[in-house]
């Protein structure tokens, strides 16, 4: 992956911080994802680049099941997760929809938002502020979700 | 090597013999909802993403309007409809301003020893009846749709020893909220919450759900009662048969164990804006209020209103609180109706509202505004869940829901 900047956020950050319930209803995840990290810095849909990075801390994406919530944050551009540790159902739903997400013990508090960071998911390093810090890989059957684009991605490959 | 409840659902499941924490397994999925919070990606997803649409078993399938109902706006009409259609066109069960989707599903579908995927996280509920159900989101439930199958990733089991009896006053919920508190809202991460021990034979169906309802909160996959005949009586009386009656082995291998003692709990609160910030209800007590909320997947039940309104009945709610009495599904209003409660209800000034997720989802009635404050028996209290990101959730059983919402304030019961 490329360099990136980092927007960095605190430990057990919920999935309806990420994007509020009264979005969940709207047609599409373009229309929501203006709507992302509202409560937290309504300006981050207008700061985030493409290719940028989301960095947590312990239990990330704790809360609702909301797929959109790793849904706007790949619609925004945001190349990766990387966080201390992830609530199972948003970890899940990441990998299925092909966002990259990664644990990473060191990272979290090292890095602030602003920082830039480049993620390897097959080293399973980050390299940050002159240092390199190592990652959980992805078990095999998640990291190949993944490689092939998603979870129906890789139902449709199987059906060839 | 023996194996929990949760090992021996898994492997029944994916057709194997014997399962253990850390494997990855292919399973038949018994049965799959989804609600109105994400289906509409989901019926998007099934005409635009996939190779060759289908569905494995309409049977297994439950789709069920609750977050919304009755919709709030035509752009919220129109997902709805996306659902409605797609419902009746493949021939799916579809339920609509008749309850919560979890209250409709135990009412209902939930049968002890089957796997269950929802498509929200609190489908851990259904462990109440000896079910392994859990939270998915919309492309995994869309590929069990699609295949009748998934894949998990089998979790250890932590083992929730219970003994003793709740004392007058005090009730499962601030049990669950005891335990979070305890544990953290991280403590049961990727893991399985099994409760057992004398304690839990003390509870009944409806007091396991309030239970394995939170279980989420503390990041479980799921949390499961064993089916014991208090199970089996509540299902039988429902007309319904157990898919298979597990219970843990001997020599099951359990990565934590916690003892619980029923009669040291007391009423207790979580703070804004974390579920795991929980205090004894004194330590919040004289909080000024806005609103109170008795309703949700957790605490909507004929148990909870009964809590309720036996609190209000000959009082007056105060006059700056809206209190939102929501039952969570027909079934329950109508017994609520018949034993007079809505009646001491609406005498008392609450507002009576139909069944559905209503402001513990924060996005359908009841939303507060900016600096309010909320004491609810919902589900969550996260940073601006109910409404304006200002203002603040407490969580508290329906007694103090009640109670405060008379006094004005945050109090117990015993306070008014």
């Amino acid at each position: 992956m490329s360099v990136g900047k980092i927007f960095k956020f605190h430990n057990d950050l919920d999935t309806d911080q990420i994007i509020a319930s009264q979005y969940l209803l709207l047609p599409t995840i373009d229309e929501m994802k203006v709507h992302t990290f509202e409560s937290l810095d309504p300006e981050f849909p207008h700061k985030v680049k493409p290719g940028d990075y989301v960095v947590g801390g312990d239990n990330f994406g704790c809360g609702s099941s909301r797929e959109q919530a790793p849904g706007v944050l790949k619609a925004l551009g945001i190349q990766a997760v990387v966080a201390r540790s992830f609530a199972r159902i948003f970890y899940r739903n990441a990998i299925n929809i092909g966002l990259p997400v990664i644990v990473c013990r060191e990272l979290p508090d090292q890095v602030e938002t602003g920082d830039e960071m480049e993620l390897s998911m097959t080293e399973g390093t980050v390299r940050a502020g002159g240092k390199v810090y190592s990652c959980t890989k992805l078990p095999p059957y998640m990291q190949q979700i993944l490689n092939q684009g998603g979870l129906i991605a890789s139902l449709n490959e199987e059906e060839v | 090597m023996g194996m929990t409840i949760a090992e021996k659902i898994i492997a029944r499941a994916a057709g194997v013999p014997q399962v253990k924490a850390g494997d990855i397994h292919t399973v038949n999925l018994d049965r799959m909802m989804t609600n109105d919070g994400t289906t509409h990606l989901t019926v998007d997803m099934y005409h635009n993403k996939l190779k060759n649409p289908r569905i494995a078993d309409p049977k297994k399938m439950v789709f069920i309007v609750d977050h919304n109902v009755p919709s709030d706006s035509a752009k919220t009409a129109a997902s709805q409809k996306k659902m409605r259609d797609f419902a009746r066109e493949h021939g799916i069960d579809f339920w609509e301003g008749k309850g919560v989707c979890h209250q409709i599903m135990m009412e209902h579908y939930v049968c002890p020893g089957e796997l269950i995927f929802g498509a929200d996280s609190h489908t851990c509920t259904y462990g109440a009846l000896g079910a392994f159900g859990t939270g998915v989101g919309c492309t995994d439930l869309l590929y069990g749709m699609v295949t009748g199958t998934s894949w998990v990733l089998v979790p250890e089991t932590v083992r929730f020893y219970l003994t003793g009896e709740l004392k007058e006053g005090v009730y499962p919920r601030d049990l669950m909220l005891s335990v979070i508190g305890e544990i953290g809202a991280s403590g049961v991460s990727y893991q399985v919450m099994e409760f057992c021990g004398p304690g839990a034979r003390t509870l009944s169906v409806n007091d396991r759900m309030v239970l394995c309802n939170l279980a989420v909160e503390a990041g479980a996959k799921t949390a499961l009662f064993e089916a014991d005949q208090i199970a089996l009586d509540w299902l039988e009386a429902r007309g319904r048969k157990p898919k298979a009656v597990f219970r843990s082995d001997e020599d099951a291998v359990y990565v934590r164990e916690y003892t619980f003692d029923l009669g040291e709990i007391r009423p207790v609160a979580a703070k804004p804006d974390f579920v795991d910030d929980v205090v004894p209800v004194e330590e919040v007590c004289g909080v000024r209020i806005d609103e109170a909320f008795l309703g949700s997947c957790n605490n909507g039940r004929i148990d909870d209103l009964r809590v309720g309104a036996a609190i209000v009945k000959g009082r007056k709610i105060a006059d700056h609180v809206r209190f939102l009495v929501v039952p969570a599904s027909q079934e329950v209003y109508l017994q609520a109706l018949e034993e007079g409660l809505i009646d001491t209800f609406m005498r008392s000034g609450a507002i009576v509202m139909n069944p559905n997720c209503s402001v513990c989802w924060g996005s359908c009635q009841g939303v507060i505004g900016e600096n309010e404050v909320l004491i609810s028996t919902g589900t969550r209290n996260f940073k601006g869940r109910a409404g304006h990101p200002s203002s603040r959730v407490y969580l508290g059983s329906a007694a103090t829901v009640a109670a405060s919402a008379v006094k004005g304030e945050i109090c117990t019961a015993g306070m008014l």
